[in-house]
């Protein structure tokens, strides 16, 4: 008890020695006096003491549950176990239906548009938490088949006047087919190096896009392109959001129909052995070059697919918004959410992409929270928010029929 | 005994170099139907670098692996990608245990499966009915193999999760879930105790007997090796210096150098 108390003692001194500089000097260049700000040392102190006491207890809690975990107790917490249960997820899904159908009806313009953009990051982390999640195939250039997807429909719009509904599917085509492009030549990397080259095709993507004029206009970007019809109809902002929206909900259901029939199919399994061991993966006759390419190229289509979307509901695109922060923001997702969950991308994107959003007030510190709530998260819950539901298989075997079912 | 049985797999002059290092030099060596061979040697004789080359890992320099499956034509195996090694009907295990840690014991068997089940990315999106029988029937056959190695009770555990033998075994189930007629394994034995090694011995025998499949097997356990199999082949630094029946190979003087030693004459 005692040393505990000495120990949080000296943390809190020594964040008050490491803070000083910032929180208590203040040098004031106008009047040339320095002003000492001693009341906030107090705050320092009592913040560091509180916080020490949280993390000791955090780290002893995690202790525990590993070693609950090693001895084959049930560490899973209540809501993960209800999200186990099957009846009880299915009215869960109804409810959640129902709540994002009546949610334009209910709130404005603004909201809506905010909700379409966290379900756009809802789709792109799906997507993306296909070769990231299942296939372990890190890509830091996400966000470049995304840009696929808006400047497929910006500049088909701009030049051949086509719609929305046309470009729609090519958009996601063409991503897939960007995807197998980046996908041939790192087939053979892994880790760090696929990293590396992930992230340099996201910044080709952008470079190019900056420099070829004539097919992107540069860095001032598309402007005017259309909103997506419905037969023709004149709509006003407002209308065509929440049409946007109700398109972006179709989207992100069928997203997840077919990620989660995939995860839990054959294709899907050669994804997860492929994550788990590649060299064993190809000695159980899995053909590496077919799974990787696919895995890639499944990931792009829904980012560009989602981007036509996103070139629509914003109706401007530059390259300055395909950058590697986006992608950054996107990885971040999946990790967050929990890598190969689905519904762990779908919560991640909803904290990633709202909170920021509706802590506008604390935009300052936005980057500085979004650091720190990583950190921590990788410490204490390094599988993510929601972890990985596993499938449940039938079987009947040869011995006895009845003991093993369920 | 050679001419009776067919001929199943056969290697003639293999050689695989790494830059001036010459892992292999020109071994010869064949697995006949039913047969249980056994590939010995010391450390470092060259004896995984050989498996790595038939099974595809590797390139070999020179030298040929032939392939004749019953019923079917010949196939030169150099240079073959190790799924489609396996496609063949060639499945080997590894030296260290190369399992897939975070999927249950049975998704290990399923991706057993993969190459010989079809159900592709359209067809698993839609899941029509044909795709639904096949995902069942993988569940099952695969439920069946653990059965048969004696695993059905870790079945939902994690892969990572199960004592060491059983890791050793459910690699071999998981290479049997590939329907090979010839399975390669690479010290099966390696850090088991005596009782798992005699487990493993009768399994060994069993899935030699019970599903007609040959096997090529490289051991360090001699007790293992002399009990079940027949013929041995011995390799010291890349090259095959003896091959014949237990008994020949015991009484071998080369091989008797080749594990204790010269004598130095002082």
């Amino acid at each position: 008890m005692l040393r505990e108390f000495k120990q949080s003692l000296l943390i809190a001194l020594w964040f008050v020695f490491l803070t000083f500089p910032l929180m208590v000097v203040r040098v004031n260049t106008i009047e040339n006096v320095v002003v000492w700000r001693w009341a906030n040392i107090l705050w320092v102190a009592i913040g560091a003491f509180v916080l020490s006491y949280c993390w000791r207890y955090m780290l002893a809690r995690r202790q525990r549950q590993s070693k609950k975990a090693e001895e084959g107790i049930d560490t899973r917490g209540p809501l993960q176990a209800a999200l186990d249960n099957v009846q009880l997820r299915n009215r869960a899904m109804a409810v959640l239906l129902a709540l994002a159908v009546i949610f334009p009806l209910v709130f404005d313009t603004y909201q809506t548009s905010i909700m379409v953009t966290a379900l756009i990051f809802v789709v792109l982390g799906l997507g993306l938490n296909i070769g990231v999640g299942l296939a372990g195939l890190l890509d830091l250039g996400y966000v470049a088949f995304f840009g696929v997807g808006a400047y497929t429909y910006a500049i088909l719009n701009a030049n051949f006047d086509l719609g929305f509904w046309i470009v729609l599917p090519i958009g996601g085509v063409l991503g897939c087919l960007f995807g197998v492009v980046l996908g041939f030549p790192i087939l053979r990397l892994r880790g760090d190096y696929l990293a590396i080259v992930t992230l340099g095709f996201g910044m080709i993507f952008k470079v190019v896009m900056e420099n070829w004029e004539t097919l992107s206009r540069g860095p001032s970007g598309i402007a005017n392109i259309d909103r997506p019809g419905l037969f023709g109809l004149e709509m006003t902002l407002a209308q065509s959001t929440v049409y946007i929206y109700y398109i972006m909900i179709a989207l992100v259901i069928l997203t997840i129909i077919v990620t989660n029939r995939l995860k839990n199919s054959r294709v899907g399994r050669a994804w997860i052995a492929l994550r788990e061991d590649e060299i064993a993966c190809v000695a159980m006759g899995i053909d590496m070059a077919r799974t990787k390419l696919s895995a890639y190229a499944l990931g792009a289509f829904w980012a560009g697919m989602v981007g036509v979307l996103f070139a629509a509901k914003t109706t401007f695109i530059n390259p300055a918004g395909f950058t590697f922060m986006q992608s950054a923001i996107i990885l971040s997702i999946v990790v967050l959410g929990g890598m190969g969950s689905i519904l762990g991308v779908i919560l991640g994107a909803f904290i990633l992409v709202l909170l920021p959003e509706y802590l506008r007030a604390f935009s300052e510190y936005r980057m500085l929270v979004f650091g720190a709530a990583m950190t921590l998260m990788m410490i204490f819950r390094p599988q993510g928010l929601i972890s990985n539901l596993r499938q449940i298989y039938q079987y009947k075997g040869s011995k006895d029929s009845t003991a093993h079912d369920g | 005994m050679t001419d009776k049985k067919h001929k199943l797999l056969e290697v003639k002059g293999l050689t695989m170099d790494f830059g001036g290092l010459r892992a292999v030099d020109s071994v010869s060596l064949a697995v006949h139907e039913g047969e249980i061979a056994a590939l010995i040697g010391p450390n470092g004789a060259g004896k995984t670098t050989f498996f790595n080359c038939i099974t595809g890992i590797y390139t070999p320099t020179s030298g040929d692996i032939l392939l004749h499956p019953k019923g079917l034509s010949t196939r030169r195996l150099n240079g073959l990608k190790p799924n489609k090694v396996t496609e063949m009907g060639l499945a080997r295990t590894f030296q260290n245990v190369r399992l897939f840690p975070g999927m249950t014991v049975l998704e290990n068997v399923m991706i057993g499966r993969h190459c010989r089940t079809h159900s592709g990315i359209f067809r698993s999106i839609i899941r029509n009915r044909s795709v639904r029988e096949e995902e069942q029937e993988t569940v099952e056959s695969s439920y069946r193999l653990l059965e048969k190695v004696g695993l059905e009770k870790f079945v939902n555990e994690f892969a990572r999760n199960l004592p060491y033998g059983a890791q050793r075994r459910l690699e071999i189930a998981r290479a049997l879930a590939t329907d090979p007629f010839l399975l390669l394994l690479d010290e099966p034995a390696a850090g088991m105790n005596p009782y798992e090694t005699s487990e493993l011995d009768q399994l060994i025998s069993r899935i030699s007997e019970e599903e007609q499949i040959a096997i090529l097997l490289i051991e360090h356990d001699m007790k293992l090796v002399m009990k079940i199999s027949n013929p041995i082949y011995v390799m010291e630094y890349g090259k095959k210096i003896a091959q014949g029946s237990p008994l020949e190979i015991r009484d071998n003087p080369k091989v008797i150098e080749a594990y204790l030693g010269e004598e130095v004459d002082a």
